[in-house]
């Protein structure tokens, strides 16, 4: 966990060093120039960063969707996942989704709440199963199967959470049927968008916006 | 952008079969998953007797525990996280407080020197030998 807060530090620098190449004269915006600290980063670290925000973005749009149940969204960020453990493996998919879980939590404000640690939990779940996923045969396992165990890997971390923590009691059971399906189905619908996406980008036929985008 | 129609074929085609084999798997997981946990399996209450006759019916939902005398002294029956147990009896061999935990609709206990059982029942009271 440390070591992704300072990774937020450091794509944080990342973004402020760019800003400052472009500006000409920046001794004239910082009054004492040793004071300020500057941490060297690589173009993977802006690739990872420019990743989570597409990934923040999609979580942004899906706050807008009204759920029935609360813990019932479709996890559209998920895709970005998806798409980043198939280009560029695990540990680049790790830190996208992390990222994504702190970040976000900043942005919507509920830094350290009990949806940060349900959502974290959920996060860390599903990457240890993507972790082993990712070894299935690609020749018959893809993106939806990938999916589809990362959903369930999610709501069972969150699940873990809910009962460990938040209410210890065994009624909780009953909803765990409609969280599973629910991760079926989203499971299902993310991994097919992201392997459809995937698709195109490598065809180039369509969404090309979409492909540079996430490039 | 000329994108294609966005075709049912076309995307089922990204299913490969081994994720044919997640989906069968993972939706009979969660079929089996449900029926096991929305059956009514989970018992509602506790139907707590003594001597014969009904003492009191307790709902499982709030966590207490109960005296019942019986001719030897008090049986004490605790209710906790949806489950039922008694937990001391004056019985000589003790086996109903050995029998541990309820939780299934159906499942007894009995402590028959002191003439106090407890049995769970659901939302529906299914047909067995003894009650048909």
């Amino acid at each position: 966990m440390q070591d992704t807060g300072s990774r937020v530090q450091e794509s944080d620098a990342g973004v402020q060093g760019m800003q400052e190449t472009v500006n000409k004269n920046p001794e004239s915006r910082i009054p004492n120039p040793e004071s300020r600290i500057l941490l060297h980063t690589t173009a993977e670290d802006h690739h990872i960063a420019r990743m989570a925000a597409v990934a923040l973005g999609l979580t942004l749009l899906e706050g807008a969707i009204p759920s029935p149940l609360p813990g019932v969204k479709p996890g559209l960020a998920n895709i970005v996942t998806l798409i980043v453990l198939a280009r560029y493996g695990w540990r680049t998919a790790a830190w996208v989704s992390l990222l994504r879980v702190f970040a976000g939590s900043l942005l919507f404000g509920n830094f350290l709440t009990p949806g940060f640690f349900l959502g974290l939990s959920g996060a860390l779940l599903s990457l240890l199963v993507l972790a082993l996923a990712q070894h299935l045969p690609t020749r018959w396992f893809g993106p939806v199967s990938h999916s589809v165990y990362a959903a369930f890997a999610h709501i069972a971390g969150q699940m873990a959470v809910v009962y460990l923590w938040l209410i210890p009691h065994a009624g909780i059971a009953y909803l765990i049927p409609i969280f599973a399906t629910a991760a079926l189905v989203f499971g299902t619908v993310n991994g097919l968008i992201a392997a459809r996406f995937m698709d195109n980008a490598n065809n180039g036929i369509c969404s090309r916006g979409g492909a540079e985008k996430i490039k | 952008m000329n994108c294609p129609e966005i075709k049912v074929v076309e995307v089922l085609r990204h299913i490969k079969s081994g994720d044919w084999l997640t989906l069968v798997s993972g939706s009979i997981c969660v079929v089996l998953v449900t029926l096991t946990l929305w059956s009514g399996e989970l018992a509602d209450k506790a139907v707590i007797r003594s001597g014969g006759k009904v003492y009191r019916e307790v709902s499982l939902g709030r966590d207490q525990k109960i005296d019942v005398p019986g001719p030897l002294g008090v049986s004490v029956i605790a209710i906790e996280n949806r489950r039922a147990r008694i937990a001391s009896d004056p019985s000589p061999r003790q086996y109903c407080v050995r029998q541990g935990w309820l939780q299934q609709a159906g499942e007894i206990a009995l402590c028959l020197p002191n003439q106090v059982s407890v049995e769970l029942v659901g939302s529906h009271k299914r047909y067995d030998s003894l009650n048909y």
